[in-house]
C-alpha cells in the first residue's frame, strides 16, 4: 500500500494557525471612518459618533466593531464605549447581526469594507434598524418578529417525540419548495425596508407570512392551515400589504417573499369563500 | 399536594432545545435561558448533515454496529461505549423524528431522505437539508419549543446570561442566578435540576470557527463550583475553514463529502490560475496518501496532512498565507447546488465564486470533544444505557446535568463529522426521562423548600462580582488580554503539541490570571454592558485554558486531536518480513504499553490554585481497542500482529437494545 509514512509532522509548535490566519493588520497605515449612530438605553435621544479604525484586509464591520470595543476612543480622541449590538455566528446564517449599513439593512458580518469602501469611499456609516425599538446603540429588540411566528403557528404539530417511524414522504420539488423559505432567520431585513410595516400598523410582515406559507405547504403543519389563514386574513394580516416589493430585494437568503405573499393572497382569498360557505 | 417543581435548561441549541421539548412533553415546567433567542443559537453553523444507518447503507452491510465501531475507532476509543452505542442505535430514530418535525431533508427522486459520505465512514449514513443542516434542525426543535411556550410549559429567558448555579448545604444544585442582559439585573431562579446545554469553548483561541458567544462561559462557572472538566484537552481542529479576521468559518466537510478535492500545486507557489495547472502537476495529497479514505479520512488527520503540506514540504498555495485548494469546479451543477448554503458563505465573504475558482482553505479550531464531566448507567443485558437512569447525563454536583457539546462523551479523541448534531439531540432526549426520575427523587427538600436567604445570598455574591469588576482599576484591556490568549492557545495547544511549549503556555496562562485583576472596563453603565459580559466570560476563558494546556501537557502520547510527535511510536520501516513482522510486535507492545497508561479520562477537578487532574478508566466494553492505523506505514502488518496478540479476548456483542421512547 502507497501510504503516506506516519509520524512525518516534524513541523514544531512555533508554526502557527494564527500566524497564517493573521491577516496583515498594517494596511499602510491607512483609517477608514466609521460613523455610529448611538444611543444609551431605549428612552434616550440618539447622536453621532465616528471611529477612526485602522484598515485591515478583508475586514468585515463586526471586525470594525470589534476593534472598536478593544480600543473605544472616537475620532476626537475621547474616551467612548464599546458600541453595543447583535452578533452571534458571523457567518450570515444566524441573522444577529442586522443592522443599516450605509443606508442599506443587511448583516454586518457579511458586509465587507472593501466593497463599502468601493461605493462610498468617505467611509461607513450604521444605524440601528428604524422598525424595531432601540435597546442600545446598534441593538435593537426584535421579539416582535418571534412573537408573529407564534401567532401563525410556525410549526408541525406532531402528535408527540416517540419513534414512530419516518415523516411523510416529500418529492424533491416539493424539498426545493420548502427549503428556500425555511431558511429565514427572522433578522428583520424584510420588515425593515416594508413600508407598510410601522409604528402605526400592525402587519405582520413578510417573513411571517412567508413562513405561514411554508408551513401550510407541509404535508403534515397542514392541519392548522386554516389558523394561519385566519390570523392572515385579520388585523394587520395580508391586506396590509402595500405590494411595494422592497422586501424580496433586500432578503440577504434571496427568499422569494413575495411569491409566498402572492401565494397568501390567493389562499386567504380562497379561505374567506370557504368561510362564506360555512367550509 | 406537591410543590410545582421546574428544570432549568441554559442553551436552546440542538441539545438544549432537544431536552426543553422533551420535559415539557413530559409536562415538566423549563425555564429556557439563552444569551441570544435561541433560533439563533451556534448550532445554525452546523453544516453537512447528521449520521444514522439508513435502509440503504443496511443493504450495503452497514449496521448500527458499524456505525459504532467508526465512532469509536476514529475516536481512537476514548469514549464510554455504552453512550456511542446506544446513540448509534437511537440515529435512525432521531432522524425519523426530525423528518416529522418537518426538517426539510434532501430528497431522492421516490421523496426518501437523500443521504451524503462524511469523513471516517465508508458508507452514506449523513442525512442532509443543503449545505445547512444545523440550521434546518434548530429551526424544527426551535419551533416545536415555541409551541410548547404557548402552551405555558416552556417559559424563554432569552438575552438573559447563567451566571452560575445555586447549591444547597449539601452541595445539591437547587437553581441559578441568571442576569438580564439588558437591564442587567441579576435574580435567582428555583429549579430542582439545571440543564447546561452551553455549546464548546472555541473563543479561548480567539479566532475559531465558534460563535461569539461559545466562551465556555458557563462551563467554567459550573466547574468553578465543583463540576468536574474531563478530556479538556481534546479540541478538534476541523481541516477546512476560511481564515477572516474577525472569525475563521468553516467549510464544510460536505464539501469534500459530494465530491471536492483537497490539492495544492507540486510547483510550491505556482503563481498559475489554478484550473490551468494541469491534473499531473497538481498533487491531490489526500487522495494519494490516504487511498480508501481519499479526502474523507478523519478531520485531525486531514488537518495535519493539510499542515504537513503547508509547513513541512512548503506547498502552501500562497507564500504570504498558508491555504491549501479545495477544489468543488469539477462537480456537476446538480451536485453544486446542495452544496450552494456553503458555497455562498465563500462567495460572500471571500467575493470569489467557488464553482468557477477552488477555494483556499486552512485548519481553523472547531468543536471541543473534551468537557463537563457527566455519568452514565449501562445496561450489562444490552450494552447500551438503562435508560431514564437519573445518573445518563449527571454531573459529580447532584442536580447539574450537561448535555451536548458542553459535555465530555461520544467523541473521544476525536469526533466524526456529522456526529455531533446526532450526539447533541440524542442526550438532549434521553436527559428529559432521566431528569423526571431525578425529580421524583426530589420531591422532599427540594427547591421550593430551600430558603430564600440560599436564592438571596447567591444573588447578592453575583451583584457584588458585577460592581467589583466594572469599578476594578487597572492597565489591562479584556479584549487585548483575550487576543493574547488566544494567541499563546492556538500557538501551543492544537494541531501539533510539544511539553516545552505546553509548560510555557501555561506559565503564561497563569501571568494572564495574574493580570486578569488589573482588568479595567471601559463601558461602566448599568445597561446592556457587553463589556462586562465579555470580561466576566474572560477569567473562566482562562479557566478552562489551564484545564486544557495542563490537560495536554501531562497527556505524553498521541490520540486523535492530540498530536504530540516526541511521544509517536516510529512506525515500521524493514522490507525484510521477519524484520518487519518484529518491528510490528514491537510496535504492537508500545502501542500496548501506551493504551495500559493512557486510554484514560482526564478529569480536572478546580481548586484555588491549579486544577487537580487525575484519571478514569474509559469502558471499552463492546469494542477492543486496537491501533487506529489510517495512512500508517505497515498498517496491515501491524494490524495481523495485533489480532494475533489479541486473540485471547473475545468480542462480546449484545443484543440490539429494544426500542423504547
Amino acid at each position: 500500500m502507497e501510504e503516506d509514512p506516519n509520524g512525518k509532522h516534524p513541523m514544531s509548535a512555533t508554526t502557527h494557525i494564527h500566524q497564517t490566519h493573521t491577516l496583515s493588520h498594517e494596511g499602510n497605515g491607512r483609517k477608514i471612518s466609521v460613523k455610529v449612530l448611538r444611543q444609551s438605553d431605549p428612552r434616550g435621544g440618539s447622536h453621532w459618533e465616528t471611529f477612526e479604525v485602522p484598515y485591515e484586509p478583508g475586514m468585515n464591520v463586526t471586525t470594525v466593531l470589534q476593534r472598536i470595543a478593544a480600543n473605544p476612543t472616537n475620532a476626537e480622541h475621547e474616551h467612548s464605549t464599546p458600541v453595543a449590538y447583535d452578533s452571534c455566528c458571523l457567518e450570515e446564517v444566524c441573522g444577529a447581526c442586522t443592522m443599516v449599513i450605509n443606508g442599506r439593512v443587511r448583516q454586518a458580518c457579511s458586509a465587507l469594507v472593501d466593497s463599502l469602501l468601493a461605493d462610498s469611499p468617505e467611509g461607513i456609516e450604521l444605524r440601528p434598524m428604524t422598525k424595531f425599538k432601540v435597546v442600545r446603540d446598534l441593538f435593537v429588540d426584535r421579539s416582535p418578529m418571534f412573537a408573529a411566528l407564534k401567532r401563525i403557528k410556525a410549526w408541525v404539530a406532531v402528535d408527540g417525540y416517540h419513534d414512530i417511524g419516518p415523516g411523510p414522504r416529500i418529492s424533491p420539488r416539493e424539498q426545493d419548495e420548502a427549503y428556500p423559505l425555511s431558511r429565514c432567520m427572522t433578522c428583520g431585513c424584510c420588515v425593515e425596508a416594508c413600508p407598510q410595516f410601522n409604528d402605526h400598523s400592525t402587519f405582520i410582515g413578510p417573513a411571517a407570512i412567508s413562513q405561514a406559507i411554508l408551513f401550510n405547504a407541509h404535508p403534515t403543519a397542514r392541519v392548522e392551515r386554516d389558523d394561519r389563514l385566519a390570523v392572515l386574513t385579520g388585523v394587520g394580516g395580508i391586506v396590509d400589504c402595500g405590494n411595494s416589493q422592497n422586501c424580496v430585494k433586500v432578503c440577504p437568503k434571496d427568499i422569494p417573499l413575495t411569491t409566498s405573499i402572492a401565494k397568501a393572497g390567493r389562499d386567504t382569498t380562497l379561505y374567506k369563500i370557504r368561510q362564506w360557505f360555512g367550509r | 399536594m406537591a410543590k410545582k417543581q421546574h428544570v432549568i435548561v441554559v442553551g436552546g441549541g440542538l441539545a438544549g432545545l432537544s431536552a426543553t421539548m422533551k420535559l415539557a412533553e413530559a409536562g415538566v415546567h423549563v425555564y429556557l435561558i439563552s444569551m441570544v433567542p435561541v433560533k439563533r443559537s451556534h448550532s445554525v453553523c452546523a453544516q453537512g448533515g447528521i449520521n444514522s444507518v439508513n435502509d440503504l447503507t443496511r443493504q450495503e452491510g452497514d449496521s448500527e454496529w458499524l456505525h459504532l465501531d467508526d465512532s469509536v475507532y476514529g475516536g481512537d476509543f476514548l469514549q464510554h461505549q455504552p453512550l456511542v452505542k446506544e446513540m448509534c442505535d437511537w440515529g435512525p430514530r432521531i432522524v425519523n423524528l426530525l423528518d416529522r418535525l418537518g426538517v426539510p431533508f434532501n430528497r431522492t427522486p421516490e421523496g426518501l431522505l437523500d443521504q451524503r459520505r462524511f469523513g471516517g465512514t465508508l458508507f452514506k449514513r449523513t442525512a442532509f437539508a443543503g449545505a445547512t443542516t444545523g440550521q434546518q434542525l434548530i429551526y424544527a426543535l426551535d419551533e416545536q419549543v415555541r409551541r410548547w411556550e404557548a402552551d405555558g410549559l416552556v417559559e424563554k429567558f432569552e438575552y438573559w446570561e447563567f451566571l452560575g448555579p445555586i447549591l444547597d448545604g449539601n452541595g445539591h444544585c437547587r437553581g441559578a442566578v441568571v442576569q438580564d442582559m439588558f437591564a442587567m439585573t441579576i435574580r435567582s431562579l428555583a429549579a430542582d435540576a439545571v440543564v447546561l446545554a452551553t455549546g464548546g469553548c472555541g473563543l479561548i483561541y480567539g479566532r475559531s470557527t465558534m460563535s461569539m458567544i461559545c466562551t465556555g462561559g458557563a462551563a467554567g462557572r459550573a466547574f468553578k463550583a465543583g463540576v468536574n472538566y474531563a478530556n479538556g484537552e481534546f479540541i478538534q481542529v476541523h481541516p477546512t475553514a476560511i481564515p477572516g479576521t474577525d472569525k475563521l468559518r468553516l467549510m464544510s466537510e460536505s464539501a469534500r463529502g459530494e465530491g471536492g478535492r483537497v490539492w495544492v500545486p507540486r510547483k510550491p507557489q505556482d503563481p498559475r490560475d489554478p484550473l490551468s495547472i494541469p491534473a499531473a502537476e497538481r498533487y491531490y495529497f489526500l487522495e494519494e496518501r490516504y487511498p480508501k479514505y481519499g479526502n474523507l479520512v478523519p478531520r485531525d488527520i486531514a488537518t495535519r496532512e493539510i499542515f504537513d503540506v503547508c509547513v513541512t514540504q512548503g506547498l502552501s498555495v500562497e507564500a504570504g498565507q498558508m491555504c491549501v485548494y479545495l477544489d468543488v469546479t469539477e462537480l456537476p451543477p446538480t451536485v453544486q447546488k446542495k452544496l450552494d448554503g456553503i458555497l455562498e458563505i465563500y462567495e460572500k465573504f471571500r467575493g470569489v465564486n467557488p464553482r468557477e475558482v477552488p477555494m483556499k482553505i486552512f485548519p481553523a479550531v472547531h468543536y471541543s470533544m473534551g468537557g463537563l464531566w457527566v455519568d452514565y448507567e449501562r445496561d450489562d443485558n444490552t450494552g447500551g444505557l438503562v435508560l431514564g437512569s437519573p445518573r445518563n447525563q449527571q454531573s459529580n454536583v447532584p442536580g447539574i446535568f450537561v448535555i451536548g457539546e458542553a459535555d465530555y462523551q461520544y467523541h473521544g479523541a476525536n469526533r466524526l463529522g456529522a456526529n455531533s448534531l446526532l450526539s447533541c439531540i440524542f442526550a438532549g432526549l434521553i436527559v428529559a426521562p432521566s431528569i423526571e426520575n431525578w425529580l421524583k427523587s426530589q420531591a422532599k427538600g427540594s427547591a421550593a423548600d430551600q430558603p430564600a436567604s440560599l436564592f438571596d445570598d447567591a444573588v447578592m455574591l453575583h451583584q457584588q462580582r458585577m460592581e467589583q469588576l466594572i469599578h476594578n482599576q487597572g492597565e489591562e484591556n479584556p479584549y487585548k488580554l483575550h487576543q493574547e490568549l488566544g494567541d499563546w492557545m492556538t500557538r501551543c495547544v492544537t494541531v501539533v503539541r510539544n511539553n516545552k511549549d505546553l509548560q510555557a503556555c501555561l506559565d503564561k496562562i497563569d501571568e494572564f490570571a495574574d493580570r486578569y485583576q488589573n482588568v479595567s472596563l471601559s463601558d461602566k453603565s448599568h445597561w446592556t454592558n457587553q463589556n462586562l459580559s465579555f470580561t466576566r466570560a474572560l477569567e473562566d476563558m482562562i479557566l478552562l485554558a489551564r484545564v486544557i494546556t495542563k490537560g495536554a501537557l501531562l497527556r505524553d502520547e498521541c490520540r486523535g486531536a492530540h498530536y504530540k510527535p516526541a511521544f509517536e511510536i516510529p512506525p515500521t520501516s524493514a522490507d525484510d518480513p521477519v524484520k518487519l513482522r518484529e518491528q510490528a510486535e514491537k510496535w504492537c507492545r508500545a502501542f500496548k504499553e501506551q493504551s495500559d497508561r493512557w486510554l484514560k479520562t482526564t478529569i480536572a477537578k478546580h481548586t484555588p490554585d491549579v486544577p487537580e487532574i487525575t484519571y478514569e478508566d474509559v469502558d471499552t466494553s463492546l469494542i477492543p481497542p486496537r491501533p487506529r492505523t489510517y495512512g500508517l506505514k505497515g498498517a496491515e502488518i501491524i494490524e495481523k500482529t495485533w489480532k494475533e496478540m489479541t486473540k485471547a479476548t473475545p468480542v462480546r456483542k449484545p443484543q440490539a437494545a429494544a426500542v423504547s421512547g
